[in-house]
């Protein structure tokens, strides 16, 4: 008797290597059909939107935006001068719609351009910044001495005759928000995972879970108005700092929306390490709480990390806790100053853009590049699960 | 097939037309509730228009605008000259400009604060930062708290443009997201200090303001705007494609700007226009 070849055994066998029934369903095809539509319409959504959120701030990578307030005029007696080519360029027309265009509505155009440039105040004319392009990746990042100042700064003032796009308060006042978060919500959701699924006794249990994972159904809107009606009040008398909305307040407000992510998963994560391993800790004369800090809690530590992972990536993401808490671009580590995060900006500021200018594009690159952020933490906290299980396994 | 479905779709469109006056207006959040008060009035007294009110802001107006998703855009500030550049762009003309109002930049302090009146240079000095106490402009050792709109407001471009004269904001100065918001700050705040219309000031002091150190002061009263001595105040527009401005719009703009119009802008709080801006 021959073995038969993978092949000849892979033919009416599925990845699941059960052997399916001999006919045909085709409900059953249609549905999986479907499911698998579904899953790859997911991917290819993310995709676009990233697409076009890049597409929109593609002129700010290249650098290639121009914030500059005084602009070369061409004058509009000079319209039949001037080559098409430079023409078109100008005014930022496309090739169709320039070739649609008649003469007049060119010369009106440029008529615009003069008079924009005539209504410029003298104040800021003659302001020695004028020929400043703030949209530049130099003075996105690096401090810049503006007029007036006197020192470098990083200065996030959008709005103006100037505009100033320092983006670095704007990261400063994401990080620092999301690590207090972080450093109030960890612990605490770590804490109680840990006593609800090990320790609680199961009456306890069956009303503390709920109870908490309730807590992520609250919107994040109303946890904002609660923080700034009651929490920044509580925690000023408490702390006695002086500036009432801060950094802190809405970090904290920001760990109340953390707390039950990080719980539910974490608490997943240390149910589902076998019973066996804890029976046989206490069998060996360990106390329930040893047998869960000694060898429940580094059984589960992938799931466990997965959760602050996700944790990190929900606070970085947070746009209206922030954004009613506080929003003052300051640039300083103090805990108990005001902050501004990157998503409060953009919801913040998006509605009154003219679509394509500088700052438009550069809320674009802001979102662009808290995206990646979040990606790539994603990916290496599950390159370290990964790593993590493997240990565990034994597969090192 | 298809030409019979663009016929039906075409005629369906131009029945619509012929049935409902339908208006939509969209733009700056200052004006939505003046917008919501014209149009909840005009809609009672001709029943078969129908308009929309929206917020967003001004510069969403106007984006809105230029694609022809919006009949009117209202603004609290004039329009800038790449917005009627797009303009031009998207339908070939200009926006029209009707001034609709007048609004007076009011500011407010805690009602226990000593302090009633300020000039536009010491008001410049507390918003950019050099002056940080209450002492320093005659008034309690106490530390100044500086309230401020979202920069994404009209208000918040005219109050720098009009009163820092292009200056930045202290980076410490705490924003808020409208009007009413600033107003509960600063009753909240005995160091504290805001800005923003003069119809919200319930529950705070409002401060005289004089153009210049030993000028008049004036309070942001409909004469002082009227007659342009109370130093900080504006217009507000709506605007229009001119293609489009006839009919039930333009029947509506010249009712906003007549004297119907104006009673409801004094009942929102704002100023109504002086007489030779009207609509006869």
């Amino acid at each position: 008797m021959t073995e038969s070849t993978p092949e000849q055994r892979g033919v009416d066998r599925d990845w699941s290597g059960i052997r399916r029934a001999a006919n045909f369903r085709p409900v059953e095809w249609l549905a999986e059909k479907m499911i698998q539509g579904v899953s790859f319409t997911a991917i290819a959504g993310v995709f676009l939107i990233f697409l076009f959120v890049g597409k929109e701030a593609l002129p700010v990578f290249l650098g290639q935006t121009d914030s500059r307030l005084i602009q070369p005029i061409i004058p509009s007696s000079e319209v039949a001068k001037v080559k098409p080519e430079v023409l078109r360029q100008y005014l930022g027309l496309s090739v169709r719609d320039f070739a649609a265009m008649d003469q007049d509505t060119l010369k009106e155009l440029m008529q615009v351009r003069e008079e924009g440039a005539k209504d410029i105040p003298e104040y800021a004319r003659s302001d020695p910044d004028s020929g400043v392009n703030g949209s530049g990746w130099r003075y996105l990042i690096a401090p810049h001495q503006w007029s007036g100042n006197e020192h470098p700064e990083y200065i996030w003032q959008p709005v103006g005759n100037i505009q100033k796009f320092n983006i670095i308060p704007l990261f400063l006042g994401s990080l620092k928000t999301t690590l207090i978060g972080l450093f109030f919500a960890v612990p605490l959701a770590l804490a109680a995972a840990l006593y609800v699924s090990q320790l609680a006794p199961v009456r306890v249990k069956e009303w503390v879970k709920p109870g908490i994972e309730m807590l992520a159904g609250i919107p994040s809107v109303v946890v904002g108005a609660f923080a700034l009606l009651v929490l920044a009040t509580w925690l000023q008398s408490i702390f006695h700092y002086q500036v009432r909305l801060n950094a802190f307040v809405a970090g904290i407000a920001l760990g109340f929306a953390v707390i039950p992510l990080v719980f539910s998963i974490a608490e997943d994560a240390l149910t589902s390490v076998p019973k066996s391993y804890v029976q046989a800790a206490l069998a060996v004369g360990a106390s329930r709480w040893q047998a869960a800090r000694d060898i429940v809690l580094p059984a589960a530590i992938p799931g466990v990390f997965a959760a602050v992972v996700l944790g990190f990536g929900r606070a970085i993401g947070e746009t209206m806790i922030v954004l009613i808490v506080c929003s003052a671009p300051v640039m300083s580590w103090n805990l108990f100053d005001s902050a501004r995060s990157i998503t409060t900006t953009i919801a913040a500021e998006m509605g009154e853009l003219v679509p394509g200018s500088p700052h438009y594009r550069i809320l674009f690159m802001l979102g662009t590049v808290l995206f990646a952020v979040t990606f790539l933490t994603n990916l290496i906290g599950d390159v370290v699960i990964n790593r993590l299980k493997r240990r565990l396994e034994g597969k090192r | 097939m298809k030409k019979n479905l663009l016929v039906i779709a075409a005629s369906l469109i131009s029945a619509a037309q012929v049935l409902g006056g339908s208006i939509t207006v969209k733009g700056s959040d200052t004006m939505v509730v003046l917008a919501q008060k014209w149009a909840e009035t005009y809609m009672q007294k001709n029943p078969g228009t129908k308009i929309q009110v929206t917020g967003g802001g001004t510069g969403t107006g106007f984006a809105a605008l230029q694609n022809g998703q919006t009949d009117l855009a209202t603004a609290s500030r004039p329009i800038k000259a790449k917005e009627t550049e797009n303009c031009i762009k998207a339908f070939g003309k200009r926006p029209t400009e009707f001034k609709v109002a007048l609004d007076g930049i009011t500011l407010y302090v805690h009602p226990a604060n000593p302090v009633t009146q300020l000039t536009i240079e010491e008001l410049e000095g507390i918003y950019t930062g050099k002056i940080k106490n209450w002492k320093e402009i005659g008034g309690p050792d106490l530390a100044i708290t500086v309230y401020s709109r979202e920069n994404s407001s009209g208000t918040y471009e005219f109050f720098k443009e009009h009163v820092l004269k292009g200056k930045d904001f202290a980076a410490s100065a705490q924003t808020q997201q409208g009007t009413a918001g600033v107003v509960q700050a600063v009753m909240k705040d005995k160091g504290g200090i805001g800005y923003g219309g003069v119809g919200y000031a319930t529950g705070v002091n409002r401060l005289k303001i004089a153009k210049i150190k030993g000028g008049t002061y004036y309070e942001p009263s409909e004469e002082a705007v009227l007659a342009e001595t109370y130093p900080i105040w504006r217009y507000l527009y709506i605007y229009v494609n001119p293609a489009i401005n006839s009919g039930e719009i333009s029947t509506f703009l010249k009712w906003v700007r007549g004297e119907e119009g104006q009673k409801q802008v004094s009942e929102a709080s704002y100023y109504p226009l002086p007489a030779t801006l009207r609509s006869q």
